[in-house]
């Protein structure tokens, strides 16, 4: 692990002569060499994005069509929150290697841990979502002579999307920072460097900055996608 | 090894089950390694580095949250740690301590204390927030000074939603200390990270335990929590 560092610090030391500099000092944050070298970055952030997006997309795909089952048969609300309560408790970590003998390791194994890790907050926002429409507005549909499809399309899925937003948002801020996780079990992501020299603090800084920085313009962009969806709210206030 | 085949799939878990149950020689031979002492000993210090840094979380996030929820003052700033907490990187975080402090147990418990008291906070605060002002102002009416309202009122009531951040920062904190070995902690996290020693079985073998450790504790907070609920609240749940 220390062996990139070494080599680099090496090199520095014959290049100027013993001049202590930021980087071979190890200081809190070197501005300069972050600047240089900041294209070093560009693609674990974009294998960090294709993570993140790969693994909620097929999270909210199966906790969406979990949630729209254990609407329609309530019975099966226990059992699926018990299953996503399990796969969102095994640490992501374990579940990587977990998935050793069956897929081997690399990005397929690493969003697969990912998605089981976001079924359970998604699925649960969606549900209790559906489940706090009032009575008398599904009343007032089925006296508009809506259909059960119709209703929960038209009417209980729209006042639903706070709620469901909700749990994206908690969801994709947490599989962000979890993603950098993935570099244990091969998938990339903004691990990879934080890994490689993983003493080298400006290295930590630049990695986990733009990790966080992901995290939240992703906040950001759902808050924005859950307003233009909720134009009432808007006007109610 | 294969590992498409079905066979070689219950191969290497078989081969996992054995490195839990019985010592043997290492990938680089000389010593000997896993067997149930190894792997207990390694659970042993996953559990200590993990209540360690839950207690830290604790005693700085659960009297700032419920005493700010019993003032009703920073929900700003109640909810926005809490938010900002889920955004901080697990790597990151680890490395960061570990290169800017140090190596050791002591920055290990501050490093996941940082994952532990956000949930615990956030909940907390919302927990005593949201008890009926109508109990709030009986016990008043009875009586009660303010330690008291906290103390019988607010703080049974809020047990459910308190123990649901305890859970979530629980979780974090123990998963998160699978990569304590990073910052010189040997934690059932070696078995993976070290797996030129180990070999595959001795990581699946940590994968597996560490599953085991993180659903076994996440089971007794369930039971915790239920022991902690009044059973005034659990008559009006059913």
């Amino acid at each position: 692990m220390t062996e990139p560092l070494s080599v680099l610090a090496q090199v520095e030391i014959r290049d100027r002569g013993g001049d202590a500099s930021c980087e071979q000092a190890n200081d809190l944050f070197c501005p300069g060499w972050a600047i240089e070298n900041f294209d070093r970055y560009v693609d674990p952030t974009l294998e960090h994005l294709v993570l993140v997006g790969a693994s909620m997309a097929a999270g909210f795909t199966i906790a969406f069509a979990l949630a729209l089952l254990a609407h329609r048969f309530n019975w099966l609300s226990t059992p699926f929150l018990a299953a996503t309560g399990v796969l969102y408790t095994v640490p992501s970590i374990a579940f990587f290697f977990l998935l050793l003998p069956i897929t081997g390791l690399g990005r397929t194994t690493a969003i697969i841990a990912l998605t089981a890790f976001t079924l359970q907050i998604l699925f649960r926002n969606i549900v209790t979502g559906l489940n706090g429409v009032p009575g008398e507005v599904k009343d007032a549909g089925r006296g508009m002579g809506l259909s059960d499809r119709q209703l929960l399309w038209r009417a209980e899925l729209p006042l639903a999307v706070p709620e469901i937003f909700a749990g994206l948002r908690i969801a994709t801020v947490s599989t962000v920072a979890l993603a950098t996780l993935a570099v244990f079990a091969n998938g990339g992501g903004l691990g990879v460097p934080i890994y490689e020299q993983i003493e080298f603090k400006t290295n930590i800084i630049v990695a986990g900055g733009l990790c966080m920085l992901m995290a939240i313009l992703f906040d950001v962009a759902l808050l924005l996608v859950q307003r233009a969806l909720t134009p009432w709210l808007r006007v109610a206030r | 090894m294969t590992p498409e085949l079905p066979l070689s799939v219950l191969g290497l878990f078989g081969e996992a089950f054995e490195f839990i149950f019985n010592e043997q020689e290492a990938q680089t031979g000389t010593v000997m390694v896993g067997g149930p002492e190894q792997v207990l000993e390694l659970a042993w210090e996953q559990l200590k580095i993990t209540a360690y840094a839950l207690a830290l979380s604790l005693v700085v996030a659960l009297p700032v949250g419920v005493w700010l929820g019993h003032l009703g003052k920073g929900e700003m700033a109640a909810v926005s740690i809490g938010n900002a907490g889920r955004a901080v990187p697990e790597l990151a975080l680890i490395a960061f301590m570990a290169a800017v402090i140090g190596v050791g147990v002591v920055p290990l418990t501050i490093a996941l204390a940082v994952l532990g008291i956000p949930p615990i906070l956030t909940n907390s605060f919302v927990a005593v927030r949201q008890v009926d002002r109508g109990a709030v102002d009986a016990a008043r009416g009875m009586g009660m000074s303010e330690g008291d309202v906290i103390r019988r009122v607010e703080l049974p009531l809020a047990v459910p939603l308190i123990m649901g951040g305890v859970r979530t920062a629980t979780i974090n904190i123990v998963a998160t200390a699978t990569i304590a070995p990073l910052a010189g902690v040997l934690t059932l996290g070696d078995f993976i990270l070290s797996r030129n020693v180990y070999g595959d079985e001795g990581v699946l073998a940590g994968a597996i335990c560490i599953a085991l450790l993180a659903l076994a504790l996440e089971l007794a907070l369930a039971g915790l929590q239920r022991l902690m609920t009044s059973p005034g609240l659990r008559l009006q749940r059913a």
